[in-house]
């Protein structure tokens, strides 16, 4: 056999394996094995740091019990001081009181009147609180703090232990209180309120029914300095208070470029390192270096930017920079007697 | 260089086009005194048209400017500083846990800048290296999985233009007017192009039970580890788990390096910093679908799993908060979207709502993504009440704020899509109200 037709076998013989492979990848993709195939497949061992979620049902609470009298210790040290004592207050989420009065005509919404699963509170609590150190607890302080928020709220006594088998049979006051919203859970759900497309005499009155409170008034600050400053529809003037601050100066700060990205920004740097090599002109250092200890090297130095000229490096003449403001002319001067040498480097 | 010319409305008087305060004051005092000024020929003449306007050469046009490469990541003008993400006073308890609001006045087409797209955070803002980071796909599947960002970035990819908009965005107005500028009534709303793997595609690489995996479990790498329970419709459908938007990596505070994007779906199911995706046959009930999140109807219970976000519209110039210095033609300009797909039609109003007109939508109109509207307008000085409508390519029709009301109550707190009504007043001065 010669050695091209040795290779037109090996070549037959791989296409029909690529042939083979695509055929069985087909039948793959239509049952059970993965198209693609990336991703390290592992086991729900693997996964068991992070799969902390529990369920309604229970399922994903861990081994493990706590109960009210070990709970209370644990929440005077890590939750009371943004929850309160009695889980009152209202800096941050409310945890207890209230319960029973959703239906009422002034609903209190805290975890204890609103939440329909105590798994929830456990769930939650295990995978963020504290706030400031979340998943430093344990299942079984978890447990005891969920005990606790319960009793806190007279949901349960205070001999109350829980653990995965008992946790999930509580029975919360507003367990009923929740129904799935199914029009909004799909794009062909039902939606709740069917509005009209009237065009013409629509029945609506004009009336006014609300304006901005003039108690909130000016609690944004001042608006003309939280839009764009242009065109013939400007936001601001909506309060006296606004008006007061604009005209008191209240226009937003733009940052000063420091001195060496000035240089850079206006060319200076085209033609003069900062420190070191004399490129066309003479490198900044080198200018502070000669003049330095010079009475009138400001004022020389101050000339030479505005009129421009050569001579006293080369016969390469300086381009004049008199456009620059001359406050910015000063600061780049001010900068090269003092600066270069000492190590700034832009 | 020195910053004398403008920002905020301290401005001196400018070349070019910018209004500086004296102008802004003499078009006030013609716009009192009656001279009516109609129509664009208003609009063609500077508004310091009293004496003409001598050009002058202005200093950028007589020097070397910055090299190539100065900015090496740019950034917008200095004279954008306003154009800012802003919180709203006293609405969250702590940094860590808020919110910051899309600056919609200031913005033009659909596309929000990355830097300025609306911020929730619930338990701060992660800074996750992306090498570490790992997508874990578990629960009811044959063989549970860990991605790594290589792993997903080497799968196929999609582009898609979608908003976002939080559940709680206009939660402020549900009882009554109470916040100044759209920023604040509409703002937890931002739109980008987003680009990541089709959440479809990594279900079937898993291969999930497709009779009992019903629901999916997103959980966040965060602090929160935030989680929700997201539909398999909706998963399958036309979800994605992204690491892109608008042509970069996923900013840090909108989930670098990977997040859900379920689109026309509520914010908060759109996991941030997404670690996790657990299959399974049941809602998970988390924190963040029953203490928050739920809508609080006026029979006093929950409505849960409110994901959908549903047809709504604003205009963005002129707000609340702005003042309309001249009368005669003015671009009416606004925003419509929906969480069930394309827009069909905006209507506007001038009259509060009593008779309509349909405004011109900008193309491109794609699904679930903002769709921008305009409409010509000659405001003649007098009071007017602006609204806009949206509907959708279902039918559904943006209500009134009554119609909503009547019946979700005002306690709601979540999905609010009203109406919007800006009153535009005699002096040109536009403010937030509601009507009826």
């Amino acid at each position: 056999m010669s050695r091209s037709a040795d290779s037109r076998g090996a070549f037959r013989r791989i296409v029909l394996l690529v042939i083979a492979s695509a055929a069985a990848s087909a039948t793959l993709a239509a049952g059970t094995s993965p198209r693609f195939g990336f991703g390290k497949p592992v086991s729900e061992a693997d996964l068991a740091a992070w799969d902390i979620d529990v369920r309604p049902d229970g399922k994903g609470l861990p081994e493990g019990s706590g109960g009210v009298m070990g709970g209370e210790a644990i929440y005077e040290a890590k939750c009371a001081s943004c929850h309160g004592s009695f889980g009152e207050s209202n800096e941050y989420h409310v945890l207890a009181g209230g319960v029973g009065s959703l239906k009422s005509a002034h609903p209190e919404r805290t975890t204890g009147s609103k939440l329909n699963h105590a798994t929830t509170l456990f769930d939650y609590i295990h995978r963020a609180m504290p706030y400031n150190a979340p998943q430093s607890l344990t299942d079984d302080e978890v447990y005891a703090l969920t005990a606790y928020v319960l009793y806190l709220n007279d949901i349960v006594g205070d001999d109350l232990v829980l653990d995965r088998e008992s946790l999930p049979k509580l029975v919360m006051p507003n367990a009923e209180g929740f129904y799935p919203g199914v029009g909004f859970m799909s794009v062909d759900g039902e939606p709740d309120v069917k509005a009209p497309a009237c065009m013409k005499n629509c029945p609506m009155s004009g009336e006014e029914t609300s304006s901005l409170p003039e108690s909130v008034r000016g609690a944004h600050g001042n608006l003309a300095l939280q839009s764009r400053p242009l065109g013939y529809i400007r936001q601001g003037e909506s309060t006296a208070e606004v008006q007061a601050a604009v005209a008191g100066g209240g226009a937003t700060a733009v940052a000063e470029v420091a001195p060496e990205t000035l240089a850079e920004q206006v060319g200076c740097l085209a033609c003069h390192a900062v420190v070191g090599t004399r490129k066309l002109g003479p490198s900044f250092n080198e200018v502070q270096a000669r003049y330095q200890a010079e009475a009138g090297a400001r004022a020389m130095l101050l000339a030479k930017l505005e009129a421009g000229g050569a001579g006293n490096w080369g016969e390469m003449p300086m381009p004049s920079v008199s456009y620059l403001p001359a406050t910015d002319r000063e600061r780049l001067v001010d900068w090269i007697l003092s600066t270069p040498a000492t190590g700034a480097t832009p | 260089m020195k910053d004398s010319l403008l920002t905020g409305t301290r401005i001196r008087p400018a070349p070019e086009n910018h209004l500086g305060e004296e102008v802004i004051q003499a078009a006030r005092r013609r716009f009192m005194g009656g001279a009516l000024i109609a129509g664009a020929a208003a609009v063609a003449a500077p508004a310091v048209a009293a004496g003409g306007e001598t050009l002058d050469i202005p200093d950028w046009t007589r020097q070397l400017g910055p090299g190539v490469g100065t900015y090496p990541y740019g950034m917008p003008s200095r004279y954008e500083a306003n154009v800012q993400r802003r919180e709203s006073p006293g609405l969250t308890r702590t940094k860590q846990s808020s919110v910051s609001f899309t600056p919609l006045q200031s913005l033009f087409g659909i596309v929000t800048p990355s830097g300025l797209h609306f911020e929730r955070y619930h338990a701060g803002l992660p800074e996750i290296d992306p090498a570490q980071h790992r997508l874990a796909i578990h629960g009811l599947v044959e063989q549970p999985r860990v991605y790594t960002m290589d792993d997903l970035l080497r799968l196929p990819s999609e582009s898609r233009f979608h908003f976002v908009e939080c559940g709680a965005n206009t939660a402020m107005e549900w009882g009554n007017s109470a916040v100044p500028t759209v920023q604040y009534t509409h703002g937890m709303l931002s739109c980008s192009e987003y680009t990541g793997v089709p959440l479809k595609l990594l279900l079937e690489e898993s291969g999930y039970d497709r009779k009992n995996g019903k629901y999916l479990l997103a959980e966040g790498a965060d602090g929160a580890a935030l989680t929700r329970t997201v539909g398999i419709d909706s998963a399958l459908d036309d979800a994605m788990v992204v690491y892109a938007q608008n042509g970069e990596m996923l900013r840090p505070e909108q989930g670098y390096p990977l997040r859900l994007l379920v689109p026309g779906v509520q914010g908060i199911s759109q996991v941030k910093w997404l670690r996790r995706l657990e299959v399974g046959d049941m809602p998970w009930n988390t924190r963040e679908e029953s203490l928050q999140y739920a809508d609080f109807m006026p029979d006093g219970r929950y409505r849960q799993y409110t994901w959908i976000q549903e047809a709504k519209s604003v205009i963005t110039t002129p707000s609340g908060g702005q003042v309309i210095l001249e009368k005669g033609y003015h671009q009416v300009t606004g925003l419509a979207w929906s969480g069930r797909g394309r827009i069909k039609r905006v209507d506007v109003s001038v009259d509060g709502g009593r008779n309509w007109r349909e405004a011109t939508l900008q193309e491109p109109v794609m699904s679930k993504c903002l769709t921008r509207f305009r409409f010509d307008w000659n405001w003649d000085g007098g009071p007017a009440l602006l609204q806009s409508r949206a509907i959708d390519e279902t039918g559904y029709v943006q209500p009134q704020m009554n119609q909503l009301r009547e019946v979700r109550g005002t306690r709601s707190i979540y999905h609010n899509n009203a109406i919007q009504t800006w009153k535009v007043a005699k002096d040109g001065v536009v403010t937030n109200v509601q009507v009826s």
